[in-house]
Parts: structure tokens; sequence; C-alpha cells
């Protein structure tokens, strides 16, 4: 099922044509996304001051990292501790970027996509959860969680 | 992705497991056993407060007359398991109305008053008193005939993505029920314990008043109080908790 989601999802992105939208474009290969968006470079601390936000990134409803004072972190997503070394920086950055690209029925949220978005509120219509530099601000934290 | 690729996500998104009409369990279900003692104890559930206000505005003689009870005479029979078959479709004007639309619909038509308002303390006590005349009564509310429309409607809201976080209402109160989200856990997402008294209100609330919680928390749009779109979602929602005993007033976290 898995397998044949990601090809799916690979034959859908082959078909789709020059992206719509603004956002800074990319290409996946494989189940990754090698190249930085927009050629940013991440920064650390501001990833993880953006994970442990609770209004913007808000990854910590879903999912736990390992940082004990934290409280009330969700156990809907896998726990991020040691994803920087089950995932490489490209798989990271497809799976923030769109999730759904390789599991149609993901709960993760797409934090960089406007399109086939629906009744999105009025304070964030026409913009993506995330913009290319925080991404790669929290892929280079998540990067850095090597330790399961 | 495509639009065809989108709409092979969505049909995918359908075939999710929905929870069987069996398995639903009420909200209070989720609470600690501590909050499920209180919300059964009138005096240390702060919700029977405004039960008690409701039940005065009902029968208060202050100038306007006729009162509600002069024509609803007899309360705790004759509205006793009323609350358990809203919403429903009113036959006069074909629309869709809950609790709260019935009573404003009263108070306008029969007492010739300026409507209270939805979220008013006055209408919120007088939907909890309401309501509480059916508690532990099995819900029962049509998705039939004229009610088919809406409720396909609400079931279409319930199972589709919405908001920055594109996330449907099933993908949590299907998929995810008894994870904890943020301190709170999971529940089917029905609505029997409304109005309900919320520690983070710090005061009661209605159903559309909770829906517009989760809305917000996936970033989507908020729809208006009595909007059609939240009635038709309350419609589905009811279906779903069909023949669970009514709760309100709920406490919840
Ligand atoms: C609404 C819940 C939710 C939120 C919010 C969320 N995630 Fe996720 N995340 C998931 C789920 C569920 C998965 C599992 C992937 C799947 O099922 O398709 C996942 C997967 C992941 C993965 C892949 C992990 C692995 O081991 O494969 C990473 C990395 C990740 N999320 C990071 C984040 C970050 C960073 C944020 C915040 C910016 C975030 N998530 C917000 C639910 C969420
Ligand atoms: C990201 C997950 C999530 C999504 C999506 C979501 N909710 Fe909720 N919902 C919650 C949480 C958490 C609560 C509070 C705990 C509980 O009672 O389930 C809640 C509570 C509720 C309640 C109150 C239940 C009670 O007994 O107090 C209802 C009703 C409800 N949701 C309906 C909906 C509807 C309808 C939608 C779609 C418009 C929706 N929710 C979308 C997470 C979600
Ligand atoms: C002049 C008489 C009159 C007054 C005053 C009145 N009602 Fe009604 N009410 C009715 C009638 C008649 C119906 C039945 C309407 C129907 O079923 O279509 C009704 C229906 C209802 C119902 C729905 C009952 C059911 O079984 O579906 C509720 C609840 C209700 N009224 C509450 C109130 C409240 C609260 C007030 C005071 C704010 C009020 N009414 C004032 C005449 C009145």
């Amino acid at each position: 099922m898995r397998l044949a989601a990601i090809r799916s999802a690979l034959i859908m992105l082959a078909l789709a044509s020059a992206p719509a939208s603004a956002l800074e474009a990319y290409k996946v290969v494989g189940d990754a996304i090698p190249a930085p968006l927009g050629g940013k470079i991440g920064d650390l601390k501001r990833g993880r001051a953006l994970v442990l936000d609770r209004t913007q990134g808000n990854c910590l409803i879903c999912h736990q990292v390992p940082e004990p004072n934290e409280p009330f972190q969700g156990t809907i997503g896998p726990g991020l501790a040691g994803v920087g070394a089950r995932l490489d920086t490209g798989q990271l950055r497809l799976r923030l970027i769109d999730a759904g690209l390789l599991n149609p029925q993901t709960v993760m949220p797409p934090y960089f996509r406007i399109e086939g978005l629906r009744d999105v509120a009025p304070a964030f219509r026409d913009r993506p959860a995330l913009t290319a530099q925080e991404i790669e601000d929290v892929v280079a934290y998540l990067a850095s969680l090597r330790t399961p | 992705m495509t639009a065809a690729g989108r709409a092979l996500a969505a049909a995918l998104l359908a075939l999710a497991g929905a929870a069987r009409a069996d398995e639903i369990k009420p909200g209070s279900t989720f609470l600690s056993p501590e909050m499920q003692r209180q919300q059964q104890d009138q005096s240390r559930n702060p919700g029977y407060l405004w039960v008690e206000q409701g039940e005065e505005l009902f029968s208060r003689r202050d100038g306007v007359s006729p009162t509600c009870i002069s024509c609803h005479a007899d309360p705790k029979q004759s509205l006793r398991g009323a609350a358990a078959r809203y919403p429903q479709v009113d036959a006069a004007s074909g629309k869709l109305v809950n609790l709260e639309g019935r009573i404003e619909q009263c108070r306008v038509d029969r007492q010739k008053q300026p409507a209270f308002g939805y979220e008013s303390q006055d209408l919120l006590g007088l939907t909890a008193y309401v309501a509480s005349l059916s508690k532990g009564m099995p819900l029962s509310v049509s998705a039939e005939g004229a009610a088919k429309p809406f409720y396909e409607a609400g079931k279409a809201f319930y199972e589709r993505r919405q908001g920055q976080l594109n996330l449907a209402c099933t993908q949590c109160h299907d998929g995810l029920v008894g994870q904890k989200l943020r301190g709170d856990t999971i529940s089917y997402g029905i609505g029997t314990g409304y109005p309900a008294y919320r520690l983070e209100w710090n005061g009661l609330g209605s159903l559309h008043r909770r829906l517009r919680a989760c809305s917000l928390g996936v970033r989507a749009t908020q729809f208006d109080y009595g909007s059609d779109d939240y009635l038709a979602l309350e419609l589905y929602l009811a279906v779903r908790a069909r023949d669970l005993p009514m709760e309100a007033p709920g406490l919840r976290r």
C-alpha cells in the first residue's frame, strides 16, 4: 500500500505541469526533496523555536520532541527523537513540505503548499504554514535530533 | 499534485475507516473519572447554574406575556425528550432548526420579543434547561425525508479536509479517537453534552462554539453561530450519535 501510494504520488507529480503558485519551486527525487528551498540555509536555533512554538509550527499538538520541559506533547505522529538519524535532510524536507505526496491519507499537515486547500481561515489564506526559510530552519533542527 | 491527484486523495480519505455506530461513545467517557463524577453531580457541575437560570426565565412573569410556561405547562413532562429530536426540519419554513433556533422562534413569533441572540446568557440558560429535561434519553433525530439533503451536506462537511492544516473532522474524531492532542483526549466529536460548561471558557457554551474552536484548530473558516453549515454538521453529528444518552449540561476541559 505504502509503496503503491509513493508510486502513484510520483506519477501524479510527473503529470503536474509547471507550478502555478508563487511559492519557491522544488524537485522531488524518490521520497526526498534534496535541494534546499530557494537555496536558503537553515538555522537550527530558529528551527527549534518554530517547532516548540504553539501557534506557528504547532508540531507538538501531534509529536513528541526530546524536550522534557515541554508540557502536553501529542501522540498522533511518530516521536521526533532520532528522526535526524532515520531520515536524511531531503527526506525530512519532503515530509514537511507536503507529506501527502507520500501518503494521500496523511494527518501530517502540508507546511509548504497553498493549492488544493479548502475553507482556509482569512488570516492564513494564500500563504504556506511555513515560509521557505522557516522550512529550512525546521529541517536543520530535525536533522540535529540524532539520538533515539 | 494535479486536480486528478487531489480527487484521488480525497476518495482515499473517504475510505479511511469511520467509526461504527456501535463504537461511538459519549464525550464524557473521555474525561477523567473525577470530572465524570463532577458532571453527574448537580451541585458540583457549574452548568446547572445556567439550567437554574433558564428554568427561572422559562416561568418568569416580567410583563412579557405570554411566558414560556403559559404555553408549555408542566415542562418536565411536556418538553421531556424534545431536545433529543433536534436538529429537525421546521415544517412551515422547510429550514433546519436546532434547539436554539426553536426557542428563538417561540421568542420572536409567539412572544413577539426581540431574539435573544446566539450565545447570549438567556438563550444558553433556556437551551441548557430544555436540554436537561431530556437528560439520559436516547438521541433520536431523523436523516430521512426533508432532512436528507441537510444530512448529506453535514456528512460531506465532516469528511472533507479543510483549513491550512488540511484536516477533516473524521481524521481526528474517527481516526485518532483516544489519542492525546495537547492535553485533551480526542473523543468521537458528538454534541450530546451541549451546551457544556468548559473550563477553558470559564462558562457555558453552545455546540456551535465548540465547532468554531475545532475549525480554528485546523485554521479553517469559522462559520457563524447558527449558520447553515454548522446546522447541517450538527444534524450529521446527531445522526452519528443516534441512541446515545443526552448528557447536557456537559462538563469539559
Ligand atoms: C495534526 C498532526 C500533526 C502535526 C500538527 C504535525 N505532524 Fe508531523 N506527522 C504527523 C503524522 C500522523 C505523521 C506520520 C506520517 C503519515 O502518517 O503519513 C507525521 C510525520 C512527520 C515526520 C516524519 C517522521 C518519520 O519518522 O517518518 C516528520 C519529520 C514530521 N512529521 C515533522 C513535523 C513537524 C516539524 C511539524 C511542525 C512543523 C509537524 N510534523 C506537525 C502528524 C502531525
Ligand atoms: C486536529 C484534530 C481535530 C479536528 C480536525 C477536529 N477536532 Fe473536534 N475536537 C478535537 C479535540 C482535541 C477536542 C476536545 C476533546 C474531545 O472532546 O474530543 C474536540 C472536540 C470536539 C467536540 C466536542 C465533544 C465533546 O463531547 O465535548 C465536537 C462536537 C467536535 N470536536 C466536532 C468536530 C467537528 C465537527 C470537526 C470538523 C469540523 C472537528 N471536530 C475537527 C480535535 C479535532
Ligand atoms: C404562545 C405560545 C408559546 C409560547 C409563549 C412559547 N412557545 Fe414554545 N412552542 C409553542 C408551540 C405551539 C410549539 C410547537 C411548535 C411546533 O412543533 O411546530 C412550541 C415549540 C417549542 C419547543 C419544541 C418542542 C418540541 O417538542 O419540538 C421548545 C423547546 C419550545 N417551544 C420552547 C419555548 C421557550 C423556551 C419559550 C419561551 C422563551 C416558548 N417556547 C414560548 C408555543 C409557545
